[in-house]
């Protein structure tokens, strides 16, 4: 063993004996910081909270005020015991494509005491073809809508699959962003934990309302050797999950307003509740994850 | 006064004619229920059509081959485009793509 190796062995066991998986391979992601991403100091603390359809914009009965319930889910992030590495906002971020519902957004999100927030569009955010949420979010994928970044040790990959759609059909990635997918997946450890998010969900949850994706079969077959992935959605304001093998898929609630469960209403659009109810409906999702294997635990925590 | 024979004939004439597409000079379609209504139109070249947004969710009319994209409408917000060529225009909303329409204009 080499001096270095012994020395990274050692930083490893100070942090609660998470070495003995410990590798030194090129490029290969060490228990040091499978550990560091399990437990940012405790176990079971947030790496990272995830945010989405907030709407800005939208101002009828289901919710008169998003701005209000937007900033109370900050708050809700901002309270979290530990605050997380970083922030995802998995799209619907405004209501109408507008720049001063964009404006907005970003204003309340700047209240976020996590500096670092990655955003992946929905169809509300890109009627216009997508200029005016590129002109804010764009430069994290050079304005091509998905990209990929590391963080304590986890892999993160933002698709988006509301820029591509077929009439009368599900969002799709489209061969592009699957071809750069393949690039970006090519070569990593299957040990590394993967977080995909993406607003619609990339399974098909109810076809008829177009809650799914078409094409996302492709990106699950690259992502098939993975040990842990985790695949987070927004689009239908409520939360649907489950669990195939070693992904686990989630959609959020909205900090928005909620929308009718699959199938039971004229189609997937804003479902008023009793006020006493809406902030049951609301909330925030945030994800830690146990070091060995790698797995994440999602809670989900209302407004109230 | 009209024979009731002949009144009979007019009414299903009328009756007869009411499932075809619409042929107007100005068409109206509504977004109404996460659909287009009519979902199929019939317009004569020059045809102004007006698309109104019925819904509480917003929606979009967003031309199959890139010849008109609306902005975001709300309810009761619209959005107009004059048929100029004959053809047969297919269009989908952009935020639910399951809703889809035809302008065919000869």
């Amino acid at each position: 063993m080499t001096i270095q190796d012994r020395r990274s062995a050692l930083k490893c066991l100070a942090y609660g004996g998470a070495g003995t998986l410990f590798t030194l391979a090129g490029g290969i992601v060490t228990p040091l910081e499978l550990a560091s991403a399990a437990t940012r100091g405790h176990v079971g603390t947030p790496l990272f909270a995830q945010i989405s359809d907030s709407h800005i914009g939208f101002n009828k009965d289901a919710n008169p005020d998003v701005a209000g319930t937007l900033k109370q889910s900050i708050e809700l992030v901002n309270a979290l015991p530990r605050p997380p590495a970083l922030v995802l906002h998995t799209g619907d971020i405004t209501h109408l494509t507008k720049p001063e519902e964009f404006d907005t957004a970003a204003q309340l999100l700047s209240g976020l005491k996590v500096a670092e927030l990655h955003t992946t569009p929905g169809e509300h955010d890109v009627t216009d073809g997508g200029a005016a949420y590129f002109a804010r979010f764009g430069k994290a994928s050079d304005n091509r809508g998905y990209y990929s970044f590391d963080s304590h040790g986890v892999h993160f990959v933002a698709l988006v699959n509301v820029m591509n759609f077929k009439p009368g059909g599900l969002g799709a990635l489209g061969d592009d962003q699957l071809a750069w997918l393949a690039k970006d997946l090519k070569g990593r450890s299957a040990s590394q934990p993967v977080v995909v998010f993406a607003h619609m969900p990339l399974w098909t949850i109810y076809e008829p309302w177009g809650w799914g994706t078409g094409d996302a079969d492709q990106a699950f077959a690259l992502l098939k050797r993975f040990g842990s992935v985790t695949v987070l959605n927004g689009h239908i304001h409520q939360i649907v999950q489950k669990v195939e093998g070693n992904v686990t898929f989630h959609t959020a609630r909205a900090t928005a307003y909620p929308q009718p469960t699959a199938g039971n209403g004229p189609g997937p659009g804003p479902l008023k509740v009793d006020p006493a109810v809406l902030p049951k409906m609301l909330g925030i999702t945030s994800i830690a994850y146990r070091p060995h294997p790698a797995a994440p635990t999602l809670t989900d925590t209302p407004l109230a | 006064m009209i024979p009731r024979t002949m009144t009979h004939v007019l009414f299903a004439a009328v009756l007869a004619a009411a499932p075809l597409p619409a042929l107007a000079a100005d068409a109206q379609v509504a977004m109404k229920n996460f659909d287009f209504a009519p979902m199929a139109i019939t317009v004569s070249p020059g045809t102004t059509v007006t698309w109104t947004n019925r819904d509480g969710e917003p929606h979009t009319v967003v031309s199959a081959d890139g010849l008109f994209r609306s902005a975001a409408l709300d309810q009761n917000d619209s959005f107009k485009f004059t048929f100029d060529k004959p053809g047969t225009y297919k269009y989908v909303c952009s935020i639910h793509p399951k809703m889809v329409g035809t302008v065919t204009v000869k």
